[in-house]
């Protein structure tokens, strides 16, 4: 396979647009999930019995080819940017809510009872307590949903959603294995920087861990 | 909701017209063809995914290296790596089964390694106390224990297989994302309802095989304390 490296530096400003596009496509739903999980989780922790229908019918969308559910969902919202966003918000929830419910799951009870006793009441000990203790694992949920919603993201172009999804699919009609070539790596790219940065974040708001390890070592 | 109605009854319109299933482009061909695409992809990507997971699992070393392995097969979009290898190696079955099979092995690998390394290590003690050695352990032990995990890992994979083997069709090949694939270029909005129906039906029936898989193969000791996650 002969790389045209001269065509990937004529076209970096096209390149560059189209990862922009890309990225809002993709993360947006992954944002669009966790407002969702997170109440529904907390709901679910409350109220054990939401929590099995929940994850079923979460689990139900998942099972769905997201090419089937782009054209489901193509009659309802048109050849538009929602078409690709609702559906990976969907796809996203079967990522997230299990891990949302694990993570609060996760705190343990003399933790829970320590936090009574020093006077918080259910939303502050959730808030200060619970939601920071969860954080791990709710950042694991949301670095495999991100991960894979910026790699299904190329689908979308199929329902002309740009992306670059589109130079993957421009470069084969054109049978020009650059630009595949341009699209698909910048894909990885742009996945893994932002399972990096997400990785960043967990560091950034588990200060507790680091000193932890830090004392440890 | 009347919508809806009216998708389901396009699509079992479709069905039940007999033009459907025979020749070529029927649905018995398209449906066979979609199933030996996912088939073989599912087979090697287990060979892959269980063996290094067993191996990561049971050793405990090399468990960042299989982390990162299984993150860049997450981050490879399939639509890309399909489109690529064609280029390279010619239109045939081959990028099919390379693209499915890196789209396979990440739930694989993650899910066995997590299960093996998951074995409380007080039941690994008392099973070399009782004279087992890593065979031992490993097959009798680990795996057993792990196979909630095992099995959950296989069924995500199977699931995704089954549903990104439409993409073949982009590429000029078989399978029933060809319906998809026709239906949007010749703007026969049947054709892409009775297919996606198809693929949904497919992806049901692996659901419910790996459900029915569970009940049989898990330890009954194990399946009131499984993890559902």
């Amino acid at each position: 396979m002969d790389i045209d490296w001269g065509w990937i530096g004529e076209h970096t400003s096209q390149l560059t647009d189209h990862a922009v596009i890309h990225l809002r496509l993709a993360l947006l739903p992954v944002l669009f999930g966790l407002m969702i999980s997170l109440p529904l989780g907390v709901l679910c922790r409350r109220w054990g019995w939401l929590y099995p229908p929940s994850l079923t019918i979460a689990n139900i969308f998942y099972a769905i080819p997201s090419l089937a559910l782009f054209m489901i969902f193509v009659q309802y919202t048109g050849l538009t940017a929602s078409t690709v966003m609702i559906p990976l918000t969907l796809y996203s929830l079967a990522v997230l809510l299990p891990n949302v419910v694990d993570g609060l799951g996760s705190v343990a009870e003399p933790v829970r009872q320590a936090a009574t006793a020093m006077g918080f009441g259910t939303l502050r000990r959730l808030v200060q307590v619970e939601l920071p203790i969860a954080v791990p694992v709710v950042i694991a949920g949301i670095r495999v949903a991100a991960v894979s919603s910026i790699s299904l993201v190329a689908v979308g172009q199929l329902i002309g959603q740009g992306g670059l999804g589109y130079d993957i699919l421009r470069g084969y009609q054109l049978d020009f294995p650059t630009q595949i070539f341009a699209g698909t790596v910048l894909i990885i790219i742009l996945a893994l920087v932002t399972d990096a940065l997400l990785v960043l974040l967990q560091w950034l708001l588990t200060p507790w861990a680091r000193a932890r390890r830090g004392r440890a070592s | 909701m009347n919508d809806l109605w009216n998708q389901i009854k396009l699509a079992s319109e479709w069905l039940t017209a007999s033009a459907q299933w025979h020749g070529e482009d029927g649905i018995p061909h398209r449906l066979g063809q979609h199933l030996y695409y996912a088939g073989a992809s599912l087979l090697l990507a287990m060979i892959i995914g269980l063996a290094l997971g067993l191996l990561v699992g049971h050793t405990g070393r090399g468990g960042f290296l299989a982390a990162s392995l299984a993150n860049l097969g997450r981050a490879v979009p399939t639509i890309g790596l399909l489109l690529l290898v064609i280029t390279v190696v010619g239109l045939s079955v081959t990028p099919v089964i390379v693209a499915l099979t890196a789209l396979a092995i990440p739930p694989i690998l993650v899910n066995t390694n997590e299960g093996v390394r998951g074995v409380d290590a007080d039941t690994k003690d008392a099973a070399q106390g009782m004279g087992m050695t890593g065979w031992g352990v490993l097959w009798r032990v680990e795996v057993p224990m792990a196979l909630p995990l095992i099995l959950l890992g296989l069924r995500t994979a199977a699931i995704q297989v089954v549903a990104t083997a439409t993409i073949a069709a982009y590429g000029g090949l078989g399978g029933l994302g060809r319906y998809i694939v026709d239906g949007l270029s010749r703007n026969d909005y049947q054709l892409v309802v009775g297919g996606s129906f198809l693929v949904v039906l497919l992806a049901f029936i692996v659901q419910l095989v790996f459900t029915l898989l569970r009940r049989l193969v898990v330890s009954r000791g194990l399946l009131g304390q499984a993890k559902s996650s």
